[in-house]
């Protein structure tokens, strides 16, 4: 059994993997914070893109459970040399990993491995279309800190377009019941987001005062996210989390962001790091519901 | 079948434990008992409730998880996890672990692994209210409050108040008469 995406997840299973993420981090807590669960079981990274935190958030979380990790990255491995992703997927398939987590550009590559190689798969994001553990790790934050999700108000404000993590996220948190609005120029929102649990709006200022939380994105110049407004001055002025916007949140606000953040861009230094910031507790998080999903995934009868 | 303990049974059976705990131990001034979820932690409360009003101050009492550390993780159903608690440093104490039954040994052995993830004690202890043998592992009991020779076959139900709204212990036979179960 995969975790591929988000999307179709019931409540009651996100609830589940929630449960199970709040026992590690306690776990993560204790003077060692380490478990013989998944001894003997190696788990696979297939990183095509780069990437900080999920990567050694899985690497961390993988050997807080006793697993071995085997890693992987194009530079420096024969993808520089012209392999297909399926002849390194069967490749590293081969060498018996019990399962692999898989980051790549394109949509849909995670799908690909599963069904080459046959193993269990996590998706560590694809393009710009899903990323599960973050929307998992961006729940667990959210329940931890207002005791639940069912709801709350939540803005996710820039580069929708290029985001795998607004898409995940945005249906995340609507199926625990939060209600999502995508925040963004029109150029950066999706073209269609019809049959999406979302709403939409241009006007950040114009919702500001009616907000448990903002989730703020990074403009994504990789996926041509840049190209599409003016300047980045004007970016700021009517999208970025600028300290005079910050102080116009309700107290109770709190303040997500998937990173890597663009200080100064999308939010300002001082909302980073001041005390509306849940972000280091998202990355915290990432560790403990990673181990969830990791243990989900390889225990139980019938996973060796 | 029959209740092989009632609610005054179980009572005295856990006032004597906690005697002959104090007993082993020269009263209770390096104590910590962790109890192993669910039941384990209810019985571990009381015991120490005992020790505080027949030796002084109550022993700090924890509960101490296992499910990460089975060894059967990967043929059994996913285990349920519960959050441990650990009140102080463990090292150089010594540990009184507090179970409801004593069977295989199996969980015994998981937490002796658990109790290492939060110090070095200075000893272990092991109290369960009920052994009722087929041991799997060279472990055994130093306190405990029935010992309850079964069968395979043969279900040993400890209810506490806390947890189930009554305190008994009885014998059934199993559903699933499938032998040794951990």
């Amino acid at each position: 059994m995969s975790l591929l995406t988000i999307e179709g997840m019931e409540a009651a299973e996100m609830s589940r993997l929630l449960d199970l993420a709040d026992g590690f981090v306690e776990v993560l807590d204790r003077p060692v914070p380490k478990v013989p669960a998944l001894q003997g079981r190696t788990i696979g990274m297939l990183f095509y893109e780069s990437s900080t935190r999920t990567r050694m958030s899985f690497e961390r979380a993988a050997k807080a459970l006793s697993a071995d990790t085997m890693s992987f990255t194009p530079s420096g491995s024969s993808v520089s040399k012209g392999e297909s992703l399926k002849d390194t997927a069967l490749t590293v398939g081969s060498m018996g990993p019990d399962l692999l987590v898989v980051r790549h550009g394109s949509t849909g590559a995670p799908w690909r491995v599963a069904e080459w190689t046959g193993l269990p798969v996590i998706n560590a994001g694809d393009g710009a279309h899903q990323h599960p553990t973050q929307a998992l790790l961006d729940c667990l934050t959210l329940r931890q800190h207002f005791g639940s999700i069912d709801g709350l108000r939540v803005a996710i404000v820039g580069d929708i377009r290029h985001s795998r993590v607004a898409r995940s996220t945005a249906q995340a948190f609507a199926a625990m019941g939060a209600s999502v609005t995508f925040v963004a120029p029109t150029t950066l929102l999706p073209v269609d987001v019809n049959g999406w649990p979302v709403t939409t709006t241009s006007d950040f200022d114009g919702l500001i005062s009616d907000l448990d939380v903002v989730y703020m994105l990074r403009i994504q110049q990789e996926r041509g996210g840049g190209d599409v407004f003016p300047s980045i001055g004007e970016y700021v002025t009517r999208f970025g989390l600028t300290r005079r916007r910050a102080d116009r949140l309700p107290v109770h606000t709190m303040v997500l962001h998937p990173g890597p953040m663009n200080r100064g861009v999308e939010i300002d230094p001082a909302v980073a790091d001041g005390p509306r910031s849940l972000v280091t507790k998202q990355v915290a998080n990432g560790v403990a519901v990673r181990m969830a999903v990791l243990f989900d995934q390889l225990s139980g009868a019938g996973s060796r | 079948m029959p209740e092989v303990l009632n609610s005054d049974d179980l009572g005295r059976a856990l006032r004597r434990i906690a005697h002959e705990i104090a007993e082993r131990n020269h009263g209770t001034a390096n104590l910590v008992l962790l109890g192993i979820p669910r039941r384990g932690v209810p019985l571990a409360q009381r015991i120490a409730a005992v020790l505080g009003e027949i030796e002084g101050p109550k022993p700090p009492v924890g509960a101490l998880d296992i499910s990460m550390y089975r060894d059967d993780i990967a043929s059994r159903p996913t285990p349920t996890m519960h959050a441990s608690s650990v009140p102080v440093d463990v090292t150089d104490r010594t540990v009184v672990l507090v179970d409801d039954v004593l069977y295989t040994g199996r969980t015994i052995r998981a937490a002796l692994d658990a109790v290492n993830g939060f110090g070095r004690p200075a000893a272990v202890q092991l109290a369960v209210l009920v052994d009722r043998g087929h041991r799997q592992f060279p472990i055994r009991a130093d306190f405990v409050g029935k010992n309850l020779p079964t069968s395979g076959i043969e279900e040993v139900v400890v209810a506490v108040e806390e947890v189930d709204g009554v305190d008994s212990v009885r014998v059934e036979v199993a559903d699933s008469a499938a032998g040794v179960q951990p």
